[in-house]
């Protein structure tokens, strides 16, 4: 089957990576079928909840700067409707692990993750999050923010450009478009 | 001078050690430090009533404390005091906290990393680490199985029950423990994960009504082990931790590690590197004092304004984007010089940049600087008297809003320091309102800084030849900068390796933090935020 027009305003599909694992994530969503009403009626709320995803930005460190150059002026994250930045994590979709994640923070992290309504999404932004980074050998860091809570865009750098981290934001909203939303079992 | 404070020492405590290292140090047994700092403290002549550092080192027989003593009127007076006990066991030492505040977080610290607890203060629980911590970290014998100290997803209780060891006037050592809060104290926590805290700072905050009672602070949510890790590495290899103490004044601390390994191992810089790291220092601390700007006037409600430092910020990270290509973090200073020429056109976008912020200031200045919200959610709150600073040792922009001199770039003047002209902005008041515009005052200083050295930029290269290995020798190398946020300190013991054996931070945001429950006391809660936003702390820089 070929893939399902994940469109992203003004970048063709052919310009990211990863093309393939979101082609066996279809296959795999449409392993039974699908229902033709309700995957239309599903592309509809999948562009929108795409598009005014609401960020819950867990920031501990640096990538937590660059979060906030990402969301002034020059770069203007609103441009992809996420400049909602909610502190509460009853109100957020998306969780932007944003630093170094270490044992104290553990409990804590888990915790904000497990009050956040479904269907929730987590980034890791920079090194640290996704592995632990330069402090990887330390005893009181977590080698990787997937050790605590399942993520589902990784965004390297060290801390990752504005730009790369919209990159991320853009996987996670194609990501958001294929899903099946009425009557299928979410993730 | 050095005579009279040496007699004095000797006169006070007869067996002191004393030697001439790179600074004056004592070495005293642990009875005696508390009085020898004590007349160190009081004396009318010579007063060292600045506690600049306090670092606890696994020496291998024996687990000490080093304390860098300084005096308030004139930073470079400096004194280095030592101690230490060899009961590895159950090491107990004395606690100053009675005569520096600062002092307290950090014996807390040292009891966290290396288990010595001290006699006389408050409250010693583990600072960074949780109370369930197995093992000491910064000993040289702990044992870094993770199996030992598991990863755990259970949310704990907080227990508000502190232990604490005083001695009774007939020389009996009584441990016993105390609440922290009375019992029907209405308890909030603010933090760790909350915006306004400008990282993952976390107080507990008792409060009668909207008046903030007491606060109780806990930090350690991003406790990476930095001193640690860096006993393992090359000195090259440690620089990039630096940058990621203070992530804001990320240049300005990796001058500092440079230049202590280059004062160690006799490393003349060339010049132009010494004018490219003082530009670049300068436009840091421009940055840093442009989001701090933003931040504050963001907690106090004032969105626009954040939107507004941001773009103005925009400009110096693009210009370390093309010098580097590094925005945050960039990476620009190495041992001998920096790492990359400037480019072609780095005067010209300088330059251009200088009017364009002035421009801007008064901007700032004209829309949020008189807004009566905020002068009246700023002006008279968040008091520090100029004695509780030095006692805090708060330096930087908010020291100098106590009226207390304490730029070490004018004090103990490094690298380019003495020759440019620059004025130190004091201020009387000593309130939020204060330290806020001690921050626009100084980027204005900056720019200035900036404008004597743009054009002069000598020829010639840009790094110093240095050695592949670099091994400091045997010894004890201080450095101090005046980082964004006050004063940044690197300490090194080398034995000689081309690893430190003790690599300690000063860091500037530690005190800042420590400051907050004095300061918050008996201000609203709505006002704490604000109070935060003047202080302009960075936690990973406290947390290391």
């Amino acid at each position: 089957m070929e893939l399902k027009d994940i469109h992203i305003k003004g970048i063709p599909t052919e310009d990211f990576k990863d093309n393939e694992y979101l082609e066996n994530y279809i296959k795999e969503l449409e392993a039974n079928g699908v229902n033709v009403i309700l995957s239309k009626v599903d592309e509809l709320i999948n562009w929108g909840r795409s598009n005014s995803v609401w960020p819950l930005i867990y920031a501990t460190s640096c990538c937590g700067i660059e979060f906030m150059s990402a969301a002034a002026a020059h770069h203007d994250i609103a441009r992809f409707g996420m400049e909602v930045t909610r502190n509460s994590p009853r109100q957020a979709d998306l969780m932007i692990v944003a630093g170094t994640i270490v044992h104290k923070m553990a409990p804590l992290i888990k915790r904000v993750y497990d009050q956040m309504a479904e269907p929730k999404y987590v980034l890791a932004m920079g090194a640290c999050a996704i592995s632990g980074g330069p402090f990887v050998n330390s005893y009181h860091v977590i080698k990787g923010v997937d050790e605590i809570i399942p993520v589902d865009v990784y965004v390297p750098g060290c801390p990752p450009r504005p730009e790369s981290l919209f990159y991320g934001l853009m996987q996670l909203q194609r990501k958001i478009k294929v899903e099946q939303f009425l009557g299928h079992k979410q993730r | 001078m050095m005579e009279k404070i040496k007699k004095l020492i000797l006169d006070t405590v007869a067996e002191a050690v004393i030697e001439e290292k790179q600074k004056l140090t004592v070495t005293v047994e642990p009875k005696k430090l508390h009085l020898l700092v004590q007349t160190l403290r009081d004396n009318k002549t010579h007063s060292f009533d600045y506690l600049v550092n306090l670092t606890g080192v696994d020496r291998g027989e024996e687990l000490g404390v080093d304390y860098l003593l300084c005096s308030s009127a004139d930073l470079s007076k400096e004194v280095v005091l030592k101690t230490g006990t060899s009961d590895r066991e159950n090491p107990l030492l004395y606690s100053i906290t009675d005569l520096f505040e600062t002092a307290h977080f950090n014996e807390r610290e040292v009891f966290a990393l290396l288990g010595i607890r001290f006699i006389n203060n408050p409250d010693m629980r583990k600072f960074f680490l949780n109370a369930d911590w197995v093992g000491y970290p910064l000993r040289k014998d702990y044992d870094p199985n993770p199996e030992l100290n598991p990863v755990s997803i259970e949310s704990k209780d907080m227990v508000d029950i502190a232990p604490r060891i005083l001695e009774t006037s007939d020389g009996k050592l009584v441990e016993e423990f105390v609440n922290i809060f009375e019992d029907d104290d209405y308890i909030i926590n603010i933090g760790p994960q909350h915006p306004s805290t400008h990282g993952v700072m976390h107080f507990r905050t008792s409060l009668d009504g909207e008046i903030v009672k007491k606060i109780d602070v806990h930090s350690g949510y991003i406790h990476r082990g930095i001193e640690k890790l860096s006993e393992s590495l090359t000195y090259p290899q440690i620089l990039h931790f630096t940058d990621r103490l203070d992530y804001l004044s990320a240049n300005i601390n990796r001058h500092a590690l440079c230049m202590c390994v280059e004062k160690a191992i006799d490393i003349e810089v060339p010049e132009r590197a010494q004018y490219i790291r003082v530009i670049m220092d300068e436009l840091t601390r421009i940055d840093s004092h442009l989001l701090a700007w933003s931040a504050m006037t963001h907690d106090l409600g004032a969105t626009t304004a954040f939107i507004y430092g941001m773009r103005e910020r925009e400009i110096i990270l693009d210009i370390f984007d093309k010098t580097c290509g590094g925005r945050l973090i960039i990476n620009q200073n190495v041992i001998g010089g920096v790492m990359f020429d400037i480019y072609a056109d780095f005067q010209k976008d300088v330059k251009a940049f200088i009017p364009y912020m002035r421009k801007k200031l008064i901007e700032y200045d004209r829309f949020f600087s008189h807004n009566v919200i905020a002068l009246g959610r700023t002006q008279g709150v968040g008091f520090m008297s100029k004695d509780e600073a030095i006692s805090y040792a708060v330096t930087g922009p908010a020291g100098r809003a106590s009226d207390w001199s304490c730029d070490i770039r004018k004090h103990i003047p490094y690298s380019l320091y003495n020759q440019v002209e620059f004025k130190e902005i004091l201020r009387k008041e000593g309130d939020a309102y204060a330290r806020y515009l001690n921050r626009l005052d100084e980027i204005e200083e900056s720019l200035h800084i900036i404008e004597q050295l743009i054009d002069n930029i000598p020829q010639g290269d840009f790094c110093a030849k240095t050695k592949a290995i670099i091994k400091l020798p045997e010894g004890e190398y201080y450095e101090r900068v005046e980082a964004a946020k006050g004063e940044f300190g690197v300490f090194i013991e080398s034995r000689g390796d081309k690893f430190p054996y003790r690599l300690k931070f000063r860091s500037p945001s530690m005190a800042l933090v420590s400051a907050m429950p004095l300061i918050c006391q008996g201000e609203k809660i709505a006002d704490l935020i604000g109070i935060g936003g003047s202080m302009d702390y960075v936690i990973p820089d406290i947390d290391r």
